[in-house]
């Protein structure tokens, strides 16, 4: 009996495409089920059974970004016509809108918080990885082992001497607090995996650039970082999906200035607790950065297959 | 543009001794080929000069100073890689482009493209100078590898092998045009190579090492006329020497065990009987694989003659080279 390797037949590819279609659909159900919520009325969004045709409304993303009041007819009727057509949506309901809800500045905190560990996890992460790879550091592989271990239990268990820390040095709900300690956490992911990356890229190349007239540093930024490219990417978005959902440290340490999205997305459900509708808005419009951010580095992730200028 | 000057150095990786001991000056303007098999230390020897690698012991001077502490692009050194090490990221252009846009250099955009294009001709590459280095063939990354050594005017070239992926005909022009500019700009040349040819007819000085240890450096000429051991005598001719017992024709002095004879130390038509085992016609001349005493050697003959497997030609040593029981030559 023999084996040989063949063009799947057309029915092998449709089957092949089928399944795989099958299993995004499945897998995208809660994803869609979230988005859908966010455009149901609140009646819609907790009837039983559940449905899924049903007259699409956007009283859940006025709700995610206003406050409102209960107004009396009376007040109602000398408020005037209103203006808008989120006014008359919340009118409907018997409210006015008071004012601007916090989700933007949470989500701005979010933005703040997420891509500015990330950066900074990238950068000493990218050169701690370098001076690994590339260098004689005395006690290497205890450092590394060291810097591995601080992520063998789970990061919540230290939160509160964090807390104490935070405190003591008053970074409780700052920013600058949050990006240091999302960057903290990451940072031994980064150095790990950035380090099985770089050891990837033979050193001809920065001899070659030494020699071509280069320092060192240039040569890492000329010749190393462009190489490196597809793991700092990778890394990149790994730190930041960690930064961007993460929950625990942000109850914790973060109550107003500094609250990132995570905490405050269940605040939304209101008093009532039943405003599902504002609470998937605010999900799925905190689904969109990271989804951005991974779609365009995903050229980088392709992209950078270096083999074949260093003879083996 | 610079005299080299190596003293006394020793380098290990480990336990491993790679250089021991070399002692070598490389004249202004000379044109070194350092001969030797993988393991010799050839490539250390070049990465010594070029401050990529630190010798445990010795000093090396480039122009008369020490460069002990500076860093490869303070020593104006330029080298071609065995495995080449283009930039992948970068197209042929870019390669060539990098070490003139070097923050030591900064050459004006204007002049860099003038020198490219010269290089990329010089080379046969023009086409290919905007592909990325990846897309290229073996012999064509070697090239743009020479080329980017050759964009620049250093004071002392290193070569590491540079020709060995190219075919006959790229390679023999290459050699011709590669001697020239290095006649014509005057640098100092180290060069690595297996091939012989390129040792005969490049070199001004040849280097044999072996084991870490220089043994013999001096002219082509001298090196091929004059080898101080079996050793260094098998590192160029072709056929390469035979080496036999020294008793086989009688003759030999004292102390000599083995007998070294070059295919035109070896007379024909005279002396004792050996049996053609087989005829290689190579156009120009002609290989004769002969049996002598139950000892196999390889001569040339005349490119047009008549032997054929089985003839028996008679054979007589010729100003012989005789070597002792440790490989050393015995005058």
């Amino acid at each position: 009996m023999s084996f040989s390797v063949t063009e799947p037949s057309k029915g092998t590819k449709w089957l092949a495409g089928a399944l795989v279609i099958g299993y995004a659909c499945i897998t995208l159900v809660p994803l869609l089920w979230i988005i859908a919520t966010g455009f149901k009325s609140p009646t819609d969004s907790i009837a039983y059974p559940p449905v899924v045709v049903f007259e699409p409304t956007l009283e859940g993303y006025v709700n995610l970004f206003t406050e409102r009041t209960r107004a009396t007819p009376d007040m109602l009727e000398a408020a005037g016509e209103p203006q808008t057509w989120y006014d008359e949506i919340v009118r409907e309901r018997g409210t006015v809108i008071s004012g601007p809800s916090r989700y933007g500045e949470r989500f701005l905190n979010s933005v703040i918080i997420g891509f500015g560990s990330t950066f900074l996890c990238m950068v000493l992460g990218t050169m701690a990885a370098y001076a690994f790879s590339r260098f004689k550091v005395p006690l290497k592989d205890d450092l590394l082992f060291f810097i591995l271990s601080t992520r063998m239990m789970p990061p919540i268990a230290v939160a509160i001497p964090i807390f104490l820390m935070f405190r003591n040095l008053g970074l409780n709900d700052t920013h600058l607090g949050m990006i240091l300690l999302y960057t903290a956490v990451n940072l031994s992911l980064s150095v790990w995996l950035l380090k099985g990356f770089i050891d990837e890229i033979p050193i001809e190349y920065e001899e070659a650039a030494l020699i071509d007239g280069y320092t060192r540093f240039q040569a890492f930024y000329k010749v190393v970082l462009p190489q490196a490219a597809t793991g700092i990417a990778s890394t990149a978005i790994f730190c930041l999906i960690f930064a961007w959902n993460e929950y625990a440290f942000a109850v914790l340490l973060t109550s107003g200035t500094a609250q990132t999205a995570p905490p405050f997305i269940p605040t939304i459900i209101g008093t009532s607790g039943k405003d599902w509708p504002a609470v998937a808005a605010g999900a799925t419009i905190f689904l969109v950065p990271v989804m951005v951010f991974t779609i365009l580095l995903r050229k980088h992730l392709l992209r950078g297959i270096t083999f074949g200028a260093v003879r083996k | 543009m610079a005299e080299v000057a190596l003293t006394g150095i020793s380098k290990s990786f480990g336990d491993e001794v790679v250089l021991d001991d070399v002692t070598m000056t490389i004249p202004d303007g000379a044109f070194v080929v350092l001969l030797g098999p993988t393991g010799a230390g050839k490539t250390t020897t070049l990465r010594m000069v070029s401050g990529l690698d630190k010798p445990d012991t010795g000093t090396i001077t480039i122009g008369g100073r020490d460069v002990a502490s500076y860093t490869p692009a303070q020593r104006d050194v330029a080298m071609v890689f065995q495995q080449y090490s283009l930039y992948p990221h970068l197209t042929v252009r870019q390669n060539l482009e990098f070490p003139l846009k070097s923050p030591i250099l900064q050459t004006p955009q204007a002049e860099i493209n003038q020198k490219v294009s010269a290089v990329a001709e010089v080379l046969q590459i023009s086409h290919k100078l905007d592909n990325k280095a990846t897309a290229l063939s073996g012999g064509e990354m070697q090239r743009v590898s020479i080329g980017r050594a050759l964009v620049r005017q250093p004071s002392v070239y290193l070569m590491d092998e540079p020709l060995s992926s190219l075919d006959a005909k790229l390679r023999s022009d290459l050699r011709i045009e590669l001697k020239s500019i290095q006649a014509d700009s005057g640098a100092t040349m180290l060069y690595v190579t297996h091939d012989q040819t390129e040792a005969m007819t490049m070199a001004t000085h040849v280097g044999v090492l072996d084991n870490g240890k220089l043994v013999q450096f001096g002219s082509p000429r001298e090196i091929y006329e004059d080898p101080i051991s079996i050793y260094a005598a098998s590192r160029l001719g072709q056929p390469r020497i035979n080496v036999l017992p020294s008793d086989v024709f009688g003759g030999a002095p004292n102390k000599a065990t083995h007998i070294g004879l070059r295919p035109e130390q070896i007379k024909q038509g005279e002396g004792e009987d050996s049996f053609v085992q087989r005829v290689e016609h190579l156009g120009d001349q002609t290989r004769l694989h002969l049996s002598f005493k139950s000892h196999d050697l390889i001569t040339v003959t005349d490119a047009h003659t008549d032997l054929k497997e089985g003839d028996i030609i008679q054979i007589r040593p010729d100003k012989p080279f005789f070597f002792d029981a440790s490989g050393a030559r015995i005058s």
